[in-house]
């Protein structure tokens, strides 16, 4: 079930409501339930149970993500959820989505806003670039404009190169 | 010998003992400590050890908590450098200390590095800046994990975003004798903050200290943390002084001092519960002027000293709690009397 609000992101928010005897369900992905103010917890008595226990609250659904394992260390969702912790920082950018509405009822928020690592600015704008790149050259080679390929390929090839050292 | 941090104390010292900055940080590509090889263990340590100054006048101390006697190690948990968890000195972790030990560095604890800087009294910008600093020359030459959206990035979820926890260490001997820590702790926790004992999470207050700490790390800047934690600082010192004065007002509480000064310059035996409970009473009436033979930095440096990890490594043997309480007793006297 996607978001009701952007339809992008997977609804992990279930809100009913009843106006005028007529109720309604809105289905929200963390993202836009942060933005309405809905979820935020109150800060008394955390519980890291808690924390993980809402991973096995969630219904198990067969999707094509459940394959998905990291690439650092190899643990699967499902492993997370058992061990109760990630196994590095890389299961927080494969696992994100469906970590984050935990992590938003923890902080009450789900945006940094503080210090930025040195090497990160660098790297995050890059990542930007380079997704940005593949969509074009994808966009192109569906409207079958070739010309156009080759140097999208090579400036994606310069950045990807540029990562590893 | 350098002047360690604990030995002093700082500003609003009446109130505020202690005020630590502790940063949590990982590196990429590496899976966390509790999940770590020995070899990945290495990997970790070799790096930090070579960049930090080994020799000159900053020089850190570098150690492999293997290599450190159990006392050494315990008694570093009552000196505040190390987590309690720390000291149970698993294979592969290490740790750094500065010369006056206000910087610690802890390596392979539940995150791959946690940089922590105390300062006396209540400090929490001067803290921050020289926790900072070590994050900033840590990062230059490791490049610690981070996400734009989630921050740094660390084991445990509830440190993710500035991966910062900054606390100050209170005595509220009027406020717990007042009955108001329990409501005190509800109205802190719904502004994002949590009270406890003093070595931490699930330590029960002794001597009337408590551990004040930001909770939220996530959607919050460190600055914003730290003015947060300062505004209700601020008001538990006034509050702690307010009761003082209503204390003050009855001649039991100048017969309490005195009395608890009687006992600590006398005594044969004492346990470490009832020396706590004995020096606090102290140290409020130092803070408040009703005892002037002592000083804050003799009792800031004795609540450290007369701890049962500190007394073993001093006789440099492990002794038998009697023991430890005879050797308590003479080094309370002798400290307390010298300066009578
Ligand atoms: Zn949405
Ligand atoms: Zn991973």
């Amino acid at each position: 079930m996607y978001c009701d609000h952007c339809g992008k992101r997977p609804a992990t928010t279930h809100i009913k409501k009843t106006v005028n005897g007529k109720t309604t369900q809105w289905n929200l992905c963390a993202h836009c339930a942060a933005e309405q103010g809905i979820g935020a917890m109150s800060m008394t008595g955390f519980d890291l149970n808690d924390f993980w226990g809402s991973l096995f609250a969630q219904p198990a659904k067969v999707s094509p993500q459940d394959t998905v394992r990291c690439e650092d260390c190899g643990r699967s969702f499902k492993e997370i959820a058992e061990l109760g912790r990630p196994g590095c920082p890389t299961c927080y950018r494969t696992f994100y989505d469906r970590l984050l509405p935990s992590i938003q009822r923890i902080h009450g928020k789900t945006q940094h806003t503080g210090k930025v690592a040195e090497k990160a600015e660098e790297s995050v704008k890059k990542d930007h670039e380079l997704k940005a790149l593949r969509e074009q050259l994808a966009q192109h080679i569906q409207n079958q404009e070739y010309e156009q390929c080759a140097a999208l390929r090579d400036r994606i090839r310069e950045l990807e190169e540029g990562e590893t050292t | 010998m350098t002047t360690k941090w604990y030995q002093q104390s700082g500003t609003d010292g009446d109130v505020v003992v202690s005020t630590r900055i502790r940063l949590a940080r990982n590196l990429n590509h590496m899976p966390f400590p509790s999940s770590m090889t020995a070899e990945q263990r290495e990997e970790i340590i070799r790096p930090i050890f070579e960049a930090f100054p080994q020799d000159g006048t900053g020089a850190f101390q570098c150690m492999r908590m293997t290599d450190l006697s159990p006392l050494e190690a315990l008694s570093m948990v009552e000196r505040h450098l190390i987590s309690p968890a720390f000291a149970s000195q698993d294979e592969g972790t290490a740790l750094l200390l500065s010369p006056d030990e206000s910087v610690s560095v802890m390596i392979n604890e539940e995150d791959h590095i946690r940089i922590q800087a105390m300062c006396a009294g209540l400090a929490l910008d001067e803290a921050f800046r020289a926790a900072n600093c070590w994050d900033d020359f840590l990062d230059s030459r490791l490049h610690f994990a981070f996400d734009d959206r989630l921050g740094y990035l660390t084991q445990c979820p509830t440190n993710l975003g500035t991966g910062m926890r900054a606390s100050v260490m209170l005595h509220l001997p009027a406020l717990q004798e007042k009955g108001v820590i329990q409501q005190l702790a509800n109205t802190v926790s719904k502004l994002g903050l949590t009270i406890r004992g003093m070595y931490g999470e699930g330590s029960r207050p002794e001597g009337a200290m408590y551990q004040l700490s930001n909770q939220v790390t996530l959607g919050i800047t460190e600055q914003e943390a730290i003015e947060n934690l300062k505004s209700i600082v601020a008001q538990i010192i006034k509050e702690e002084r307010q009761y003082r004065e209503q204390l003050r007002q009855s001649p039991s509480l100048e017969d309490r001092v005195y009395r608890s000064l009687g006992v600590l310059q006398n005594a044969r035996l004492l346990t470490g519960k009832e020396f706590m409970t004995l020096i606090s009473h102290v140290r409020m009436g130092v803070s408040m002027n009703v005892l002037d033979t002592v000083d804050l930095n003799c009792i800031s440096s004795l609540m450290v000293d007369a701890q049962p990890a500190a007394l073993m490594r001093q006789a440099g043997e492990k002794l038998e709690p009697a023991e430890r309480d005879a050797r308590r007793a003479a080094l309370v006297r002798d400290r307390l009397t010298k300066g009578a």
